[in-house]
């Protein structure tokens, strides 16, 4: 990183030094060099590897069952079938409205919470003294190792006794924090959040929940962005615990998708029209959002 | 400026009134001291008393249920000792869900792994239009398992499924995707992949960026080729993430349900469930025909045991390899 360019090599040191800092760069770390041909093919193949499924699926919600059987590739442009498609899943018994505003609701929920109570706990964790503070840290890192899933029957059967089942509380409830967010949070205030403001805000008499409100927390911000973008695509994209404890009868959008495929008669045209209607806000979030999503994983990655 | 100190309750800010503070100092002292002992505790308290009620009360407790006759609807029964888990370890509908959980585990992580650290690799390179490309492959990450497998379903459909319809066109027999054992785990396990490969991915390539580029030089002045620097300096320095990565898919792998659930109408796992997951199976004792979750408690119980065990081997060989990386920087990976 601190290696003078080339240009201050040639001036200081001549060409010939130049060229040889060249010639060590580019077969060094390949940081420097333009990769050639054969790194761009493997990226395009990568790509359309990722995308290509998903145009596939809107392919065939553009045109008809019967076209569909015959071929199943029934033209490689969309065709005109689409709304049509999409108003029959609509109109289906899925509950499409309810299960899309299910999804809304739930995951910003989950997503609001899990940055609040992550970022709360973030900030005790890494800015203030406490007895026990890194075995507790320890603690929840190693739940994270948990398989929670597996306890699903007895959380089955506190929510019964409790009344949830069916309702939204019973999904909203068991991610309203979790032990990823905790320790993402605590690793970005370790670094982002300077003592001395923290210190600062104390001298001048503030209370610790307002230091954490007025401190704390904008200084979280980044991370805390990303943190809410990742447990919102996890919320949204969750299907195990809503299909057990939610049933089709208030569905979220996955519940009620797979639905579509329960039916005895397997439309696919209408399967896809819902594969894509319910896919269609997260792409869109992916769109405005994927850069963040990219720095998160490339960042929680050096980090834990 | 401990005098300062304001209580939650006196936000408002009462130090700018210079009659006032004087009054106050003991007890908001009192209540200062008090905001800095419990405040830490009050803050992280959320994490650890959701965990205890959904997280770890649900697992000692899946023990009690798992000794329990127990139906979904009739609720708890007499006690019953070990008689559902010899059930369940004679149903030979148990092993095989464990079998396809693994078998599902190893075809989607080893390829998995390699293909990540390939692109990886890539992505590495001084490329044009980084952010495109990186964005590219993590894609299909937003995309829900449930919409992953009806895709995926239809391009290994059996009949008029479009994999097999371009083998058909290149003279190639139609594979049994879903009357097969291994045909159909792969299957489940490309489902997988194509979720998660970008997103391991990322992982790998921002540990690749974070290995110090001098490692490389001196491997350049030891004329090492670039195959050369990518096995011997690479992928060494990249053994912590890679067992970070793979701790992390065997806990998410080994409870896998969603994409085989969603691979055939019925979602059983296959007419002689071929594909039915351990989850799955759990799924199926608890709230399918038998509604016993004295049974799926046993299962899940079981599965509990065998990734609690996993975890600990990964951990002790994760230390090992740790010590051993102190001690002798040169080494290969095993897998």
């Amino acid at each position: 990183m601190s290696a003078p360019s080339l240009p201050v090599i040639r001036q200081t040191a001549g060409r010939g030094a130049a060229r040889a800092a060249a010639r060590r760069r580019s077969t060094a770390a390949g940081s420097d060099r333009r990769p050639g041909w054969v790194t761009y093919t493997l990226l395009t193949i990568a790509v359309i590897a990722s995308v290509l499924p998903l145009y596939y699926a809107f392919l065939l919600a553009t045109s008809t069952a019967p076209e569909i059987s015959r071929n199943p590739i029934p033209s490689l442009i969309p065709q005109g079938h689409f709304f049509e498609n999409v108003s029959r899943v609509l109109n289906s018994d899925i509950q499409f409205w309810k299960a899309l505003s299910n999804s809304v609701i739930v995951s910003t929920i989950t997503a609001l919470s899990v940055v609040l109570f992550s970022t709360l706990a973030g900030f005790s964790f890494a800015k203030l003294r406490f007895k026990g503070r890194n075995a507790l840290l320890v603690f929840v890192i190693a739940t994270t190792a948990v398989p929670t899933q597996l306890g699903i029957v007895p959380l089955f059967i506190l929510m019964s006794q409790l009344g949830w089942t069916g309702k939204l509380i019973a999904v909203i409830v068991p991610g309203l924090v979790t032990a990823f967010g905790v320790f993402w949070m605590t690793q970005y205030l370790e670094s982002a959040l300077p003592y001395e403001l923290v210190e600062a805000a104390r001298v001048d008499g503030a209370s610790m929940i307002r230091t954490f409100w007025h401190i704390a927390l904008p200084a979280a911000r980044p991370a805390a962005v990303m943190l809410g973008l990742f447990t919102f695509v996890a919320s949204w994209t969750n299907f195990f615990w809503p299909f057990i404890v939610l049933g089709s009868q208030n569905p979220t959008l996955p519940v009620a998708i797979q639905l579509l495929q329960a039916s005895y008669f397997k439309d696919m045209s209408l399967i896809m029209a819902g594969v894509t209607v319910s896919t269609i806000p997260l792409i869109i979030l992916f769109f405005i959002a994927g850069r963040q999503l990219v720095a998160g994983i490339m960042q929680g990655a050096v980090k834990g | 400026m401990a005098t300062s100190t304001s209580s939650p309750q006196l936000d408002s800010g009462p130090q700018h009134d210079p009659e006032r503070v004087p009054r106050r100092v003991g007890f908001s002292q009192t209540l200062g001291r008090w905001d800095v002992k419990v405040s830490p505790y009050l803050y992280i308290s959320p994490f650890f008393l959701l965990f205890a009620l959904t997280g770890l009360f649900p697992l000692v407790y899946t023990a009690y249920v798992s000794v329990h006759d127990w139906n979904l609807i009739g609720g708890k029964g007499a006690f019953v000792g070990l008689e559902n888990y010899v059930f369940v370890v004679q149903e030979p509908n148990f092993w095989k869900s464990l079998r396809n959980t693994f078998s599902i585990f190893f075809i989607s992580t080893v390829p998995q792994l390699v293909i990540a650290i390939v692109l990886a690799a890539v992505l590495d390179a001084n490329l044009r239009a980084r952010t495109f490309w990186r964005m590219g492959v993590l894609l299909p990450y937003v995309v829900a398992p449930v919409a992953v497998s009806l895709i995926f379903g239809k391009l290994f459909a059996d009949k008029s499924g479009l994999i097999n319809t371009v083998l058909g066109n290149i003279g190639i027999d139609p594979i049994g995707w879903h009357s097969q054992v291994l045909a159909s785990h792969v299957a489940i396990s490309t489902m997988v992949d194509f979720r998660w490969t970008g997103y391991n991915t990322l992982i790998l390539l921002a540990a690749m960026q974070a290995i110090p580029r001098d490692l490389y030089e001196a491997a350049v002045l030891d004329g090492a080729s670039r195959a050369r620097q990518f096995f011997s300096v690479t992928i060494p320095m990249l053994r912590p993430t890679l067992i970070f990565v793979v701790i992390t898919s065997t806990i998410g792998g080994l409870q896998i349900f969603d994409e085989p659930r969603m691979f055939d109408q019925t979602g059983q796992g296959g007419p002689s469930r071929q594909w039915m997951t351990a989850t799955m199976y759990i799924y199926e004792l608890g709230w399918g025909n038998q509604k016993s979750f004295g049974r799926a408690s046993a299962v899940a119980w079981i599965l509990f045991l065998i990734i609690i065990t996993i975890g600990l081997i990964n951990f002790s060989i994760t230390r090992r390899i740790a010590s051993d990386n102190a001690t002798t920087k040169r080494k290969k990976v095993s897998r």
